[in-house]
């Protein structure tokens, strides 16, 4: 090996350096789980519910089974195990059985030589529906029969909410909820349902083992809890599933929930083959689950000087047909529903509902986009309401160390709320660009539409905030395993750690970790999977990096340690090999009658950030342009600052994609867009260059004082976009995706 | 699935007469996304890439004769965006570049979808589409040649040769409004010129209904000509966008549209 082509891998924690998967990624070399291949493989393909609720009376396979190629037909009666499985509740079939849910919901699955054969047998499935009214209107579910029998999501300590259809109510209460003050501003918001839109469809390949086992090679973002939901479901024990992470081509929630998992390896294992399955574009839409949609009533209560007194907020999220983890999505919906603003009074009611439209579960932001939408546009209200400038009035109720938030969590770590809206209300914008100009630099881009007509700027702000890692009393530890080997002139280590590299860096933040812990160049890293380390928990509620680093800290710290014992050398081939399990401070659940915190708190810590945004919109056309953003993130300690500027940048045009374009929409339940030619994500000319100052102020519990950064950027930017759109069309907008006809003024 | 690759145009025709359910594959931007979502099955595919007759485009007298195989990027390149503004401004607008390099003229004819974002600029240049089989050519209007949302006059033997357009005689443009600012496909567009030597305006809608549909008027009768337009338009509520907003949009795009040829 030569100096020159590892020191592109070099690195300690603190320092900018190129991601170990970034070239094989833009050269098109990196393996994706897509890509995976496996001599003698078949190929798996899923029949699904083309209706959005329907009780499956019959499902002939007979023609199916003997057409050519075929090797497998499978059904609900040849799941081997548990019928259900779910992150939270198994509430969800691996294969619907008496009744269809959702429209794309599998119902039966094919293996074949090839997929075209799979997809032909899956045609000639006769399956017997008998449709339903689906239930489609997240306002009326509890007025509906229940969607699922039983209650799911009943006994878990959540409040007693009798109403069918209900998956998880909240309510908190804090101070005095009647609270009255001087000036009072309410207003009702919507969100529509935003995909994750992640770029890689679901894919995998599962191998049997030849001793009733099987190796399941999947994108993923939990490796383990694969595992756990798997294992059940095909009556065998957790060792007798190894879940090995696949090339990810993109996650941002939409993998925590399992997708191919157990379907191939149900086929693995009865044809005693390996089976390969690739989602196309149009069934990756059905194949995930989504962000909430949400309908929002806000009214906050303030005296004149600016001081919040009250806030009141009622959420209604639509969980769709399974709960996925709807419950958790509700308790963040509720906890950061008055913002990063220190109010002594509040009621929040939060109620999330299983409806028949598509399952929504977890996605980057995870229920803090939702309310930062509402409250950030309250808060916008209240500034004009008052005449006061809105950065003022968010300084002036800035949530601090030491202030409680209403569910009477203390503040206790690092959260520089009012430090970061100084520094993004102190960047510079940009002066307005002459005219004429390119079009391609014109709200409308490369249509044409103007050459200044109709043009109006504004210049919008908002603040969001939410929490890292899991919470109300989950302890999502972390595992890492670091071997030092003697090797010729020295040492050389490897880490293993099953944290899923989703995109977001993590490979580097273990690694630099490793390096900076172990004083060590020569460090590399096994791969993720279930077989050689316990596990990461989820590369998701922006927690990866602080428990990544945590687990290889402590795993080197005592590999370091051991080596002193034995002072301080190996020979050549001794081993030292230590595995280390890092825990966050232990958080407990809600009160679930007055939704107030109980023992440690249920959050582990905060992040947030604020951003300014220019945007310029033809008012005539309802067409908008992004001219500029800029933002100041609280990040505690950047690992890898070039890394983190990535995060910001690319959770801004998920914000922004929403705020202006991002819609499943939907049909009595059916979805009517499943494709990238009619759900549309931004582009390079829709998103602008964006300015971002990280804030670091280390997190007291934290290694090295890192926080997560992945969420507040997609939290904050539809907020803030909206808020540019307000400024600059004088507009309420109070729903997003903003449509052209809302900002004209059609609707 | 079976791909039949002639080199040259009778023999792609001949083809085409014996096996009237091969599908023309040109750029392949559509067909093969329409493969590629299970929407069609063809037992056969034409491969028109290896016919030259079909490549390029020529000079006669007044007009301009675009090569069914015409791509857009070709359509952009200076002599033809001299000669036909509003194309080369359609061609600009129309997916990503890769789309533009191997999407054609002939392709947007063939799918004969109200969004085709090169019919508007044909449809004001009076194009009129060459077609031919083993029959014998014929030549129809494109006003003819549309039929309806994805339908054209095209028989089952047939093959689109090229389209005959006048060349500009007098400004001209394009606009095409979509909810992002690049690769899109359009909720609403306009083509319009002012045509110097007949003085009229003539101006063609896309996405406002079954087909894209022309609209003219003389020089010294433009008033109202925004609302005319807005009423000839058909739109329908879909995914893409509402109706009420389609034909607010194409008023507002007419004026401008206007604006910019007159000055
Ligand atoms: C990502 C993407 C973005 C796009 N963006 C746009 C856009 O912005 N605007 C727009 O208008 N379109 C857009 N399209 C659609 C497509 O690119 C255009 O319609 C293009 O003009 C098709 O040309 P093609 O040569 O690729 O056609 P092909 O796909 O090869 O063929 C299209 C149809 O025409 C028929 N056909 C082709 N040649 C002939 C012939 N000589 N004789 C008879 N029939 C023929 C084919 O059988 C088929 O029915 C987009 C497509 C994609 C995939």
């Amino acid at each position: 090996m030569t100096t020159t082509a590892r020191r592109l891998e070099l690195g300690r924690v603190g320092e900018s350096v190129k991601r170990i998967d970034a070239i094989p990624k833009v050269t098109g070399e990196f393996a994706y789980s897509s890509d995976l291949f496996a001599a003698g493989m078949l190929w798996g393909h899923t029949l699904r519910s083309p209706h959005a609720h329907a009780l499956i009376a019959e499902i002939d396979i007979s023609e199916a089974v003997g057409m050519t190629g075929v090797h497998a037909v499978l059904t609900h009666a040849d799941v081997p195990g548990a019928k259900t499985y779910g992150l939270e509740f198994p509430d969800q079939p691996v294969l619907a059985f008496d009744r269809a849910r959702y429209f794309g919901e599998p119902v039966a699955i094919v293996a074949a030589e090839h997929p075209e054969q799979a997809r032909r047998a899956s045609e000639q499935i006769k399956v017997a529906y008998q449709p339903l009214e689906p239930v489609v209107e997240p306002e009326h579910a509890t007025e509906r029969e229940p969607i699922h029998e039983g209650r799911p999501t009943a006994g878990h300590g959540f409040r007693d909410d009798d109403r069918p259809n209900v998956v998880r109510t909240i309510v908190i209460r804090h101070g005095d909820p009647d609270a009255q003050a001087e000036v009072s501003v309410s207003g009702v918001y919507e969100l529509g349902i935003q995909d994750q839109a992640f770029l890689g469809p679901e894919s995998g390949l599962a191998i049997p083992d030849a001793e009733g086992g099987v190796d399941v090679y999947v994108a993923t973002q939990w490796l383990h809890i694969d595992r756990d939901q798997v294992a059940p479901c095909l009556g065998l024990e957790p060792e007798q599933v190894r879940i090995h992470l696949a090339g990810v081509g993109g996650a941002f929630g939409g993998r925590e929930d399992l997708s191919i998992q157990i379907h191939a390896a149900m086929l693995a294992l009865h044809t005693d083959r390996p089976v390969k399955m690739v989602y196309n574009r149009e069934e990756s839409f059905v194949g995930h689950i989504h962000r909430h949609p949400a309908k929002i009533w806000m009214e906050h209560r303030a005296n004149r000087d600016g001081k919040l007194v009250n806030v009141r907020a009622k959420i209604l999220l639509d969980g769709g047909a399974y709960a996925s983890s709807s419950a958790a999505v509700t308790a963040n919906a509720s906890a950061f529903a008055c913002g990063p603003y220190a109010v002594e009074n509040a009621l929040v009611e939060c109620t999330c509902v299983y409806t028949n439209n598509p399952p929504c579960g977890a996605m980057r932001g995870f229920g803090a986009v939702q309310s930062c939408f509402a409250h950030e546009a309250q808060m916008d209200k209240l500034a004009s309401e008052l005449g006061i400038d809105p950065v003022e009035l968010r300084l002036r109720n800035a949530l601090a160390p030491g202030d409680s938030l209403p569910t009477g969590q203390r503040i206790t770590g690092s959260f520089p709320a009012a430090e970061v809206i100084r520094r993004a209300a102190a960047l510079p914008v940009p002066e307005p660009e002459e005219l004429p100009r390119d079009p391609l630099r014109l709200p409308g881009g490369s249509g044409n539409t103007t050459r200044g007509e109709g043009v109006k700027r504004g210049v919008g702000f908002a603040v969001g905030f939410k929490n890292v890692c899991y919470s109300e009393g989950f302890d999502d530890s972390t595992a890492a395993r670091v071997r030092l080997t003697g090797s010729g002139d020295g040492l050389a280590a490897e880490v293993h750690c099953a944290a899923a590299e989703v995109g977001q860096g993590v490979v580097n933040v273990i690694l630099q970790t490793a390096r900076t812990e172990l004083d060590l160049d020569d460090v590399v890293l096994g791969s993720a999977t279930t077989s050689s380390v316990g596990s990461a928990g989820s590369a998701s509620a922006s927690r990866m990096t602080w428990m990544a680093a945590g687990a290889v800290q402590l795993a080197a710290r005592a590999a370091r340690d051991e080596l002193a014992r034995r002072g301080g050398r190996l020979g050549p081939g001794e081993e030292i090999e230590v595995e280390r399990v890092y825990h966050h401070r232990p958080t407990t659940p809600l009160d679930p009658e007055t939704g107030q915190v109980s023992g440690d708190g249920a959050h582990v810590a905060y992040i947030c950030a604020a951003m300014r945004v220019v945007a310029e919109v033809d008012v005539e056309l309802g067409l908008t342009r992004v001219v500029w953003i800029g933002t100041a993130q609280d990040v505690g300690k950047a690992v890898n600052p070039q890394a983190v500027y990535g995060q910001i940048e690319g959770g801004t045009a998920q914000g922004l994609g929403l705020a202006l374009m991002e819609e499943i929409q939907t049909r009595d339940g059916l979805i009517t867009n499943a494709s990238f030619t009619d759900y549309l994500i931004p582009t390079t000319l829709d998103m602008p260059p964006v300015d971002a100052e990280l804030v670091e102020e280390p997190e007291p519990d934290a290694p090295y004082g890192v926080k997560g950064v992945g969420e507040p950027p997609t939290v904050v930017s539809t907020a803030a976009v909206v808020s540019a759109l307000r400024d600059a069309t004088g507009r309420e907008l109070t729903r997003v995706p903003v449509r052209p006809d809302e900002i004209v003024g059609l609707d | 699935m079976e791909v039949l690759t002639p080199r040259t145009l009778d023999e792609a025709l001949r083809l085409k007469a014996e096996r009237p359910d091969a599908v023309p594959i040109q750029g392949g931007t559509d067909v093969m996304v329409e493969l590629n979502f299970d929407r069609a099955r063809p037992a056969a595919l034409l491969n028109l890439n290896e016919v030259g007759e079909l490549r390029g485009w020529s000079r006669e007298n007044g007009s301009f004769l675009l090569g069914a195989g015409l791509t857009y990027s070709e359509a952009m390149e200076t002599q033809l965006a001299e000669a036909l503004p509003a194309l080369a401004e359609a061609s600009r607008t129309v997916g990503g570049p890769q789309i533009r390099n191997r999407g054609t003229v002939g392709g947007n004819l063939g799918t004969a979808s109200p969004a085709g974002d090169a019919l508007p600029p044909l449809l004001i240049g009076d194009a009129e589409i060459e077609l031919a089989s083993v029959r014998g050519e014929r030549k129809v209007p494109l006003t003819e040649f549309l039929t309806g949302p994805k339908r054209n006059a095209l028989a089952d033997d047939e093959l689109i040769v090229a389209a005959r357009v006048r060349a500009a005689a007098g400004p001209q443009t394009f606009m095409k409004v979509g909810p992002r600012n690049a690769m899109v496909i359009s909720v609403v567009s306009l083509a319009l010129t002012v045509d110097r030597e007949r003085d009229e305006v003539r101006a063609a809608f896309g996405s406002a209904g079954p087909v894209a549909g022309l609209v003219t008027t003389p020089l010294t009768e433009l008033d109202g000509f925004a609302e005319r337009i807005a009423a000839a338009a058909r739109p329908i509520d879909d995914v893409r966008g509402s109706a009420a907003y389609r034909r607010r949009a194409l008023s507002v795009l007419t004026a401008r549209a206007v604006e910019r040829c007159l000055q």
